[in-house]
């Protein structure tokens, strides 16, 4: 008995270290990344991809507002891009599911201490094409109330959606989303988690063009940047954790 | 706290890293050059904080009257406070007389601890917003150029500086409170030899840092001190000139900077599509400035990007 344990033990390390040893080591050499693949990847296929391109600076002037953008347009074909800050104490920032749209996106997040930042980019082969760079920060985005608590600026503005168009040479158009919302993490004392948790994009005629789904480290009052294939009046609708609806129509 | 207890033993192996490696690595080698008939500058490194520099990246001052001297900002830490005052015992000796601080930015403000005894004057606001931010600015610039800062702690000045001309010790000074780098920005013009200290509202050939800055307010500010009869400006950060060129290439930068923001957001851009442009040749050639306009995307853009959207419409198309 105890020796068929040992042995279905033994054969358990066996395969993850076999696993370990097919992936490709981890270009940016994060201590967390085995367990990032593990918990926000499905322990799926992984490969490193220059064609998965993460825009952020080097450090981070303001812990709770960090630029980023992700451009995965070189692959061709994207049904998910995944963004993870690995040690951040909530590393998952967001997943976005492109549709219709082109798979690039651009926010703001919130960081806690110096931290790899990459996009996983899922194709149609269930592949997870990863894209990154290290981030310098100092840190406490992550624990800091958010401003709009204090205020009270979100009791009469909460999910308020603003936005803009702006027609691209490839006949699609930009699209530039706003709002209104905490974003809080859950980690700074006394103050639960509440955050935007879907945003869907839908054309004027109805179809359905993207789905966002946005986690506790992205920035108060978030703006996102997408790139739409048509032109025309966008609808937006959503809702936060507590079920509280996002709606909105942003027009040329 | 715990953070905190973190910092001080990083600082603590910094230094005694190092002391080995450097002789007099505490020592920022301040060299007071005169300037005008009884004004001094101590010019700082035009580079961003470092643990090379240990934050002497900006420019004080002294000026010389019959009841001492009068400084012009501390610096960024207790250190350099306390050698700013030795330097300037050897040049200039006698007491203190006056201290101020032209604004709430720690490497202006830090050095105070060396002038315990004296008045620490600056306008209502700086005081305010050093009372409320100070240990934080601390903290950061610990972070930044570590065991340089040991021992430094935030000392608020405990005196209002009040706008208009002021005589000191037989010297007749005048104080300007405006507003632009930081929400309260002192000028102090020693009317004597003209010589302006513009505090962080000029920079020379380093690129100005906006952490706080309202540009359109800076620029009024500009304009005031162009309108001053002035022969010699001694900017925040870059060399001591001659009127009015320190003011003139702040502000043509401040302009190309506020006009590629706004131009950005109108056409759409996403904040990291912003940083990557580049500042043309006119402004890539001061220093830092690649680092610097980077920052300025991060303090400026997001309000500036607000203005360019709209409510959207609630109702279903």
């Amino acid at each position: 008995m105890r020796a068929r344990a040992f042995a279905v033990v033994l054969g358990l390390v066996c395969s993850l270290a076999a696993r370990a040893a097919e992936r490709a080591p981890d270009p940016l050499h994060s201590p967390v990344w085995d367990a990032m693949v593990a918990r926000h990847l499905d322990g799926q296929a992984v490969t490193f991809d220059d064609r998965v391109r993460v825009g952020v600076p080097e450090s981070a002037e303001d812990p709770l507002a960090v630029p980023v953008d992700v451009d995965a347009s070189a692959l061709g074909r994207v049904d998910e891009i995944r963004l993870i800050a690995d040690l951040n104490p909530i590393p998952l920032i967001l997943a976005y599911r492109p549709g219709r749209a082109a798979p690039r996106i651009g926010l703001r997040f919130k960081v806690e201490q110096s931290t790899p930042v990459r996009a996983a980019v899922r194709t149609p082969d269930g592949v997870w094409h990863v894209g990154g760079a290290w981030l310098r920060a100092s840190g406490g985005g992550c624990t800091a109330p958010s401003f709009g608590t204090g205020s009270g600026l979100w009791r009469d503005r909460l999910n308020e959606v603003s936005g803009a168009l702006w027609p691209r040479d490839d006949g699609g158009q930009r699209l530039k989303l706003r709002v209104i919302h905490p974003m809080d993490t859950g980690l700074a004392g006394g103050i639960p988690a509440f955050y935007v948790e879907t945003v869907k994009l839908a054309d004027a005629s109805g179809n359905e063009l993207a789905t966002l789904h946005p986690y506790e480290p992205v920035s108060e009052n978030p703006v996102f940047t997408f790139d739409l294939p048509t032109r025309g009046a966008v609808t937006v609708t959503g809702r936060d954790l507590q079920g509280n609806p996002i709606a909105g129509r942003v027009a040329p | 706290m715990k953070n905190r207890h973190g910092l001080i033993a990083l600082a603590l192996g910094v230094s005694v890293v190092s002391t080995a490696l450097v002789a007099g690595p505490d020592d920022y080698g301040l060299v007071p050059r005169a300037v005008a008939e009884g004004v001094w500058v101590v010019e700082g490194a035009r580079e961003s904080f470092s643990r090379e520099n240990g934050g002497n990246i900006v420019n004080t001052g002294f000026v010389a009257t019959d009841d001492g001297i009068v400084v012009i900002d501390t610096g960024p830490s207790r250190r350099y406070g306390e050698q700013l005052r030795a330097a300037a015992a050897r040049v200039a000796p006698g007491k203190v007389a006056r201290v101020f601080v032209t604004h709430a930015h720690p490497d202006h403000f830090l050095g105070d601890q060396a002038f315990g005894d004296v008045p620490i004057l600056a306008l209502p606001g700086t005081r305010a917003a050093i009372a409320r931010a100070g240990e934080k600015l601390s903290a950061n610039l610990y972070q930044l150029v570590g065991g340089w800062m040991l021992g430094t702690e935030v000392v608020t000045p405990a005196v209002d500086a009040v706008p208009g001309p002021v005589r000191i010790g037989g010297r007749d000074f005048r104080l300007l409170a405006l507003s632009g780098h930081t929400s309260d920005d002192l000028a102090i013009l020693d009317e004597r030899t003209k010589t302006l200290f513009a505090g962080d509202l000029a920079f020379l050939d380093r690129t100005p840092t906006t952490p706080n800055a309202d540009l359109p307010r800076w620029l009024d500010a500009l304009d005031t001190l162009q309108r001053l009869d002035v022969r010699l400006i001694v900017p925040g950060h870059g060399p001591v000139v001659a009127a009015p060129r320190a003011i003139v290439q702040t502000r043509a930068y401040l302009r190309w900077l506020g006009d590629t923001l706004h131009s950005a957001a109108g056409r759409g851009m996403d904040m990291n599509e912003v940083m990557r442009l580049s500042p043309p040749p006119e402004f890539a050639s001061l220093s830092v400035s690649r680092e610097e306009f980077v920052r300025s995307v991060v303090h400026l853009y997001p309000r500036i990007e607000e203005e360019s959207l709209r409510k959207a419409s609630t109702g279903k198309p």
